[in-house]
């Protein structure tokens, strides 16, 4: 018997009452339809999406400030790639840069930066979202730009933290016994960020890698914490995780973001959620620069990409998945993202 | 400058009996049978990537087309659209490439024609190419698998995933350090040395843009048997599952510019199998599926891990993750 089937085994035999556990990374949302993980598991386990994939839980009205910006003044807006599609109040990335505007798919902020350097009669605006996995690279590339005098490179941000997130499912989702901690945001932050989750709420942790061997061991390990009624944060992860992350990048963070309160598509205002440029490096904060507006979030009254993400529904009992919202034509960001709950469902379909 | 161009650049490389005449039309006298067309623009970018180029695309794209429609490939056109100013020195690679090509497959380059536009009016270089072919007895079905029957078995040419991650890196110049190549080539050499297994072929095609799982969902779509595929039989070099582990890209998806699927007859698979294997363009061919009773309309991929789900089109382009 080999490990995924071993730990299948010692699932079935162990999960002898219903659980519901959430996981809060696109990544993993994207493994466990890709392995088909749903249709191995017994029936009282149910695995929740929940709002891990940065590009879902980015609101309309911050792709309408890029656009505004990208319309308003001569920058050359930077993007990583799945921002392009997602749709705002009148049009997403990719139908503006079809009408003219200048905007780049990227793999890496330090492009961003080398654009900038190479274009120095032009503003360069890099479009940051992602959690605490991706700001790192963000913040480094701010240093850079500070240390070699880059004054025409400014970051547009919307990155967020994982905690205060955790915190509003827990009150708003009754009916929960477990999270699957993202990987990759671990490996920078460390174990710690969530012990609140299990000391003050009694809800088990297990940090978990991304192939389905992780992905199993961690559910197993969830299903015995619950078992035991001794609830902890638990790194299945070790070979990328230490307990105390990567704290080098910790302080990149610390030294380059200040916290703020932020929008969260399906949560609503999270306090003091979203990191934005501070300090001595709040020069490099676009929305500063540029003094943009606000734009109201304008999701479409029907999408219920909130339900989804906050793990109410499945994207099937959306009314419009895959009939008037699919990959092709996306009404919520939830099926425009390759880690999107609704996208993984549409493409993976179990 | 047209002219010149013809006469300094293209004619060394491309000239023949047709051509040299530089008539308004070519007179072919040597055809017989039913005829096969294809006509196909290429545009991609970059022109020249790891593994080939536009013209070499140019050819076999069109040639591929033909093949894999049963057809044996007789002659082919092309023509240019140059923007000003493009680099003649990258212009002679791509017309050797395509000089190349023809001559291995002992075609000829029937009518060609060149037009240049004012820089910013095209991308450097567009070739659009038309191939003309005489269908291979017993091998009219293949285009459109009307033979297919539940039992038949799915077989892949190579490795999937090759051309679309060496294009995908070829994008991002000095950030990804890779020794992918594009599997540009003919494949009309695998198809003739397989043609005598007549209509025990009921099907074939060449998984270009939207990859593999494209292709099989196109035949699939609307049928009263499904197919079922298993996933760890489908052969993805290393290189190309690193990059699609690092960037999101999934090498079902990707394009494929050498390779073919076929759907066969159960009692043949085998010996078409080790025909293919025979030739170097073949040697990684696998079967990696089956059409089944069951799911009518539907491709079931089983995973690694034993698990299921079903493999849907592709939808717009393929977009690198983000974390």
């Amino acid at each position: 018997m080999n490990t995924v089937e071993a730990l299948l085994c010692a699932i079935r035999n162990e999960a002898d009452q219903p659980v519901r556990l959430m996981e809060v990374c696109g990544g993993h949302t994207h493994a466990i339809r890709k392995f088909g993980l749903s249709v191995l598991l017994p029936e009282t386990v149910t695995l929740l999406s929940g709002p891990g994939c940065p590009v879902c839980v980015t609101h309309t009205g911050f792709i309408d400030q890029a656009i505004h910006l990208s319309q308003n003044y001569p920058v050359i807006i930077t993007t990583f790639g799945d921002l392009i599609r997602v749709p705002g109040s009148a049009q997403s990335l990719e139908a503006a840069r079809a009408d003219g505007a200048d905007i780049r798919i990227i793999l890496s902020p330090l492009q961003a930066l080398k654009l900038a350097e190479n274009e120095r009669n032009k503003q360069v605006v890099f479009l940051g979202i992602g959690f605490e996995t991706t700001a790192p690279s963000v913040a480094v590339t701010i240093l850079t730009a500070l240390e070699r005098g880059i004054e025409n490179f400014s970051v547009l941000s919307a990155h967020k933290i994982m905690p205060p997130a955790m915190a509003a499912l827990v009150a708003q989702q009754p009916n929960l016994d477990g999270f699957i901690c993202p990987g990759h945001v671990s490996t920078i932050t460390g174990q710690d960020i969530y012990r609140f989750l299990a000391v003050d709420h009694g809800i088990p942790c297990v940090i978990s890698g991304f192939e389905a061997a992780d992905i199993l061991e961690s559910i197993l390990l969830l299903i015995r914490q619950i078992k035991e009624q001794k609830p902890r944060v638990e790194i299945q992860y070790r070979r990328a995780v230490k307990p105390e992350g990567n704290l080098k990048a910790q302080s990149i963070l610390h030294e380059v973001f200040v916290l703020q309160d932020d929008w969260w598509r399906g949560l609503g205002i999270i306090a003091k959620s979203g990191m934005i440029p501070g300090g001595r490096y709040a020069g490099f904060d676009a929305h500063k620069r540029f003094k943009l507006p606000e734009f109201p979030e304008t999701d479409n009254p029907n999408c219920r990409c909130g339900d989804i993400l906050r793990g109410f529904i499945t994207p099937p009992e959306c009314r419009l998945f895959g009939k008037t919202c699919t990959p092709d034509s996306p009404i919520g960001a939830c099926m425009v993202s390759f880690e999107g709950t609704c996208q993984a469902y549409y493409r993976y379909q179990n | 400058m047209t002219r010149n161009l013809i006469r300094e650049l293209f004619k060394p490389y491309l000239h023949n009996q047709y051509l040299d005449k530089e008539s308004d039309a070519a007179i072919l006298t040597n055809l017989s049978g039913n005829i096969a067309i294809s006509t196909d623009a290429f545009v991609v970018n970059p022109v020249i990537f790891p593994g080939g180029d536009i013209g070499k695309l140019s050819i076999c794209g069109t040639i591929n087309d033909l093949a894999v429609s049963g057809a044996k490939p007789h002659s082919i056109t092309a023509s240019f659209i140059l923007e000003e100013g493009f680099s003649m020195t990258e212009l002679e690679m791509i017309v050797s490439s395509m000089s190349s090509e023809i001559k291995n497959l002992g075609i000829a380059l029937v009518a060609a024609d060149t037009k240049v536009v004012p820089s910013g009016l095209c991308d450097k270089i567009y070739i659009t190419t038309t191939g003309i072919g005489t269908v291979i007895p017993d091998l009219e079905q293949v285009s459109g698998g009307k033979g297919i029957q539940p039992g038949d078995r799915i077989i892949l040419s190579g490795t999937i995933g090759d051309h679309g991650a060496a294009i995908f890196c070829a994008r991002f110049p000095g950030q990804i350090l890779t020794t992918i190549m594009s599997d540009c080539a003919c494949v009309y050499p695998l198809i003739e040395m397989i043609s005598s297994f007549g209509t025990g072929i009921r099907f074939m095609r060449d998984p270009t843009r939207g990859g593999l799982a494209t292709v099989l969902c196109e035949v699939t779509e609307k049928q009263a048997w499904g197919i079922t595929i298993m996933e760890s039989m489908i052969p993805v070099r290393n290189e190309v599952a690193g990059l699609c582990d690092l960037t999101g890209l999934d090498p079902l998806y990707l394009a494929n510019e050498g390779k073919f699927i076929l759907i066969a007859a159960e009692s043949i698979s085998n010996e078409i199998l080790t025909s293919l294997r025979s030739h170097p363009l073949g040697e990684n061919a696998c079967e990696f599926g089956v059409v089944t009773r069951e799911n009518p309309g539907r491709v079931i991929l089983e995973t690694p891990i034993g698990g299921r789900r079903l493999l849907t089109m592709l939808s717009g382009d393929p977009l690198p993750r983000i974390c």
